[in-house]
This record gives C-alpha cells, sequence and structure tokens, in this order.
C-alpha cells in the first residue's frame, strides 16, 4: 500500500512536490501518537504541569521514572514522544542556561530559553545526516515578566500558551483545558484540576497501570506567609484524592489505587507517597 | 629616567572625580572633566560619561584609553543582546558584562567604573566596579583619585529617597568639592539624569560652581586692565 509521502520521505533534506518536509511530519506523528500524554496550564501565579507515566513492566520501582526535568532555578520542561530525545534536550537547555547566567549575571529569560531550545530542535532538521528530534517539549517557568508556558514542535516552531498538551489524549485534554477559568486558578487548585484531566483521558482497558508526575512553578517569595511546602504538599494531595473521588465513584477502586502512586512536588521540594503499592494486585 | 618629556609621554589619566547617585525614580551620574598627561592637562573639557545603550551610562576613571575600549565593547555585546532579546537591556546585565571584561582582563586593564542607568523591571541602579573586577550594587558610588575626599561628605550628606533636584545638586556640589582639593580633577562639572522619561546631561562651568574654603574669586586678567580706555597702561 502506498502512502502519501512515497518517494519524498526518505531524507529531512527533501522536499516533497507540494512543499512538505515528511521527515518532520513524521516526526510530529512521534510526537502525538505516543503513549504518554502531557498537560499544562499557566495559572494566575504560576506553571502547573502533570505528566501521565505508563508503567509498562511488573519488575518497577514505583515513583523511579522522572518525566519533568528542571532546567534552572526557575523552569520546568515536559516532552512527550521519544524520551530518550527528549533527555538530550534537557541536556541542552540546562547548558543554555547556564552559559546565558554566566555571561550575562542573571536567570535566563523563559522567552530566551525557548527561543534556545526551538532554535536547537530545528537544527536537526536541516541535515541528511542528523535525524529530527522525535519529542515534542513543554517549557514551563517563572521570571521577571510572570510565568510563561512554552509548547516548542519537533519542527523547531515554538508557541506561547495559557494551556498546552500534547502525546495520545491530547484532544481530550485540550478540551478540558479550555473549560478552566484560568485567570482566577492557582497553581495548588491547577495541580488538582490536571491530575483529574489526566484521570480523564486515561484508557484503563488499553493502557493498564499509570502514574501520575506534577508540579508546579511559581515564585515561593510570594508565598512566603504560606504553610510550609511539605504540608501545602500534603493538603493538595488530599484534595486531589477527594476531587477524584468525586468524579467518577463506580471505579473508584482503580483509581484509588492509581493515586497511591502519585508524586506532587513543588518547584522546591519532592514529595514520596508513604504506602507501597502491591503491584501483582495491579490487573484484578 | 627624568628627561623633562614626562609631560608628553607620560599616559592619559583621568585623574577624575565620578559619582552616581540613585533617587526616587532614577539615577544621576556626575563627573568632572580633567584629562592630564602627567602635570599637563591633555583635555580640560572632556566627557567622562559615557552612552551604552538609550536607558544606561557609565562613569569612566582611571587610564582613559582601557575605560575607552571597554565601553566600547561593552556597547557591542549589548547592542547584540538587545537585539536578541527584543527589549532594552537591564542595567544589571549591562553592569555584570563590564564586571566580565574588567575580571578577565585585570592584568592588562587600570580603569574604575560607574554604571548607572533605569529599566523597568528596577527602576534607577547604581553599580560600582573598581579596579579588578569586584561589582557591587549601592545606592550611591564614587571613584576616581578626587574620591578620596568625599567619603565624608557622602556619609553625612547622602539620604535615601531624594528628590531629582537634591540629587543633582548633591552630585554637583560633591564634584565641585573634589575639584577645589585634587590636583587631577578640574574643569566643568558634567550629569546626566536618567529615569522612565528618557536622559538629560548638564553641565556646570566652573564659573557657576561655588567657592569653597580659601578659593579665590576669579581675577581680572592684566589685559582687560589693558584693553580699558586709558591709553596708559597700569593706570586704571
Amino acid at each position: 500500500m502506498t502512502t502519501v509521502g512515497t518517494g519524498y520521505d526518505r531524507s529531512v533534506t527533501t522536499f516533497s512536490p507540494d512543499g512538505r518536509v515528511f521527515q518532520i511530519e513524521y516526526a510530529a506523528k512521534a510526537v502525538d501518537n505516543s503513549g504518554t500524554t502531557v498537560v499544562a496550564i499557566r495559572c494566575k501565579d504560576g506553571v502547573a504541569m502533570g505528566v501521565e507515566i505508563l508503567i509498562t513492566s511488573n519488575m518497577l520501582l514505583p515513583n523511579s521514572i522522572e518525566r519533568i526535568h528542571s532546567v534552572h532555578r526557575h523552569c520546568r520542561m515536559a516532552f512527550a514522544g521519544l524520551a530518550a530525545d527528549g533527555r538530550q534536550i534537557v541536556a541542552k537547555a540546562k547548558a543554555e542556561a547556564i552559559d546565558y547566567e554566566s555571561a550575562y549575571g542573571e536567570p535566563i529569560p523563559v522567552k530566551e530559553l525557548a527561543e534556545r531550545v526551538a532554535s536547537y530542535v530545528h537544527l536537526s532538521t536541516l541535515y541528511s545526516w542528523l535525524r529530527p528530534f522525535g519529542c515534542g517539549v513543554i517549557l514551563g517557568g517563572y521570571d521577571r515578566d510572570g510565568p510563561q508556558l512554552y509548547m516548542i514542535e519537533p519542527s523547531g516552531v515554538s508557541y506561547r500558551c495559557f494551556g498546552a498538551a500534547m502525546g495520545n489524549g491530547r484532544q481530550a485534554a485540550k478540551t478540558e483545558i479550555v473549560k478552566l477559568k484560568l485567570s482566577e486558578m492557582t497553581c495548588q487548585q491547577g495541580v488538582i484540576e490536571i491530575s483529574k484531566i489526566i484521570h480523564g483521558i486515561h484508557d484503563d482497558a488499553m493502557d493498564g497501570v499509570f502514574e501520575v508526575e506534577v508540579c508546579w512553578i511559581r515564585d515561593e517569595s510570594n508565598h512566603q506567609h504560606e504553610e510550609e511546602p511539605d504540608y501545602l504538599q500534603e493538603k493538595t494531595m488530599e484534595a486531589t484524592k477527594a476531587a477524584l473521588e468525586e468524579m467518577d465513584a463506580d471505579s473508584f477502586d482503580r483509581f484509588h489505587y492509581n493515586f497511591l502512586q502519585h508524586h506532587v512536588y513543588s518547584s522546591k521540594k519532592r514529595m514520596q507517597n508513604s504506602q507501597p503499592s502491591p503491584r501483582n494486585t495491579a490487573k484484578s | 629616567m627624568d628627561d623633562g618629556y614626562g609631560h608628553v609621554t607620560a599616559p592619559h589619566s583621568m585623574g577624575t572625580t565620578i559619582i552616581g547617585v540613585t533617587y526616587d525614580g532614577g539615577v544621576v551620574l556626575g563627573a568632572d572633566s580633567r584629562t592630564s598627561t602627567g602635570v599637563y592637562v591633555a583635555n580640560r573639557a572632556s566627557d567622562k560619561i559615557t552612552q551604552l545603550t538609550d536607558n544606561v551610562y557609565v562613569c569612566r576613571s582611571g587610564s582613559a584609553a582601557d575605560s575607552q575600549i571597554v565601553s566600547d565593547y561593552v556597547r557591542y555585546y549589548l547592542h547584540q543582546h538587545t537585539i536578541q532579546l527584543g527589549q532594552p537591556s537591564t542595567v544589571k546585565v549591562a553592569a555584570n558584562i563590564v564586571r566580565l571584561l574588567s575580571y578577565s582582563n585585570k592584568n592588562f586593564l587600570q580603569t574604575g567604573l560607574i554604571v548607572g542607568g533605569w529599566d523597568k523591571y528596577e527602576g534607577g541602579k547604581i553599580y560600582g566596579i573598581p579596579l579588578g573586577g569586584t561589582i557591587i550594587e549601592q545606592p550611591f558610588s564614587i571613584g576616581g583619585s578626587g574620591s578620596s575626599y568625599l567619603y565624608g561628605f557622602f556619609d553625612q550628606a547622602w539620604k535615601e529617597g531624594m528628590t531629582r533636584e537634591e540629587a543633582e545638586q548633591l552630585v554637583v556640589k560633591a564634584v565641585s568639592l573634589a575639584i577645589a582639593r585634587d590636583g587631577a580633577s578640574g574643569g566643568v562639572v558634567r550629569t546626566v539624569t536618567i529615569n522612565k522619561d528618557g536622559v538629560t546631561r548638564k553641565c556646570y562651568p566652573g564659573d557657576t560652581l561655588p567657592l569653597w574654603h580659601e578659593e579665590l574669586e576669579p581675577q581680572n586678567s592684566l589685559l582687560d586692565i589693558l584693553a580699558s580706555a586709558s591709553p596708559e597702561p597700569m593706570i586704571s
């Protein structure tokens, strides 16, 4: 069966007669069909992000897969698609952030970092001896211009958004994001909403066991009057649990079980779940 | 070797008095205008306050050549940075670039700089970058050979939250006091005021400045006497 790109899709340095570069489009498919979904929203006091992590093996230790990466103190990056490609992009972003601060004496503005990452991703679409990155990046950060959220596609374009979703469940996630009133939402509420969205789009039959990793990025100096971070995270976890209970009473058992594997952490600390999960009862 | 040519072969140095002061809403930079080669005044009306960007200026002291070349490099880097970022550079970034150059070339340079300006995030800021390449953010900064005579003065006269007029008067008074005591400072007093509305340059010639303790009134030149009505010289 011949497909659309036949003949012009062998190399990223070949255009098709109708002006498309098929290799880049195929790279985008790697992101769109990716099992994991990444969701992020820009709230009024920061950025909240969540990643659905599919557990493929019974022998995996809980909370051992980290999908949200720190790029410097004020930025976090998550990606959908080929995980190893994403690791490379994160390493590059870290280097750029440090390099900028050494040269100019201030933390890299999020806009500048997004542009540099986008230009690095684009670089690999220009040479026949490189392949495009098979992952899309969601970059959230907080700088002197406030909270910002960027999305970078394998083609090398970057967008600044108030809400972003990538991966298998992105359409459903986007529909949910649009319903939220982001200008009135705090990060703490945002994290709860994201957990609900990810649970909503997860298909138990297809994908089985999953973990959710969530984070928020906000200016901690604005919140010094609040409770201690640990207590705050515990409260958020309780609230998420309650919201999920409300959401789906009949299949609550499974959600409840999966919830035990959540970890919720702020830009400062990371909290582990207290209860171990008996993995061999996963499919019962 | 004292061959009597010291005054033409000595390096151009700006003995100098330079000052940078923050006020409520911006900064005032001030400097004298004397550039000397040894004891000869090579330029009695030099401009020691140099532009780096639309909103950031630097006061130069020490070796004239060294401070000029550093300013040129910084202006170049900042220009590129502004294009890259799509908005004006902050004062902090400008000061950091000056500091990186000063520190990395500390064995070759002999220049003390005061970077001052206004940006929309932090408002008016002053950064002192003395010999060696330290960077220190201060509410006010003084530098140059004439500054030795001003430490006590500023301890007493400086206060937080001055108005623009108060700050400008303070700077002019301070530079003129330093000129009175420091042989390597003199000429006119130049000030540059930077705030959200832009940049204003002022120049205060010597005769507009107050006279301090034991300073003499300007004397009439004998030439004036000769040119007066009486054809007989020496009888006025």
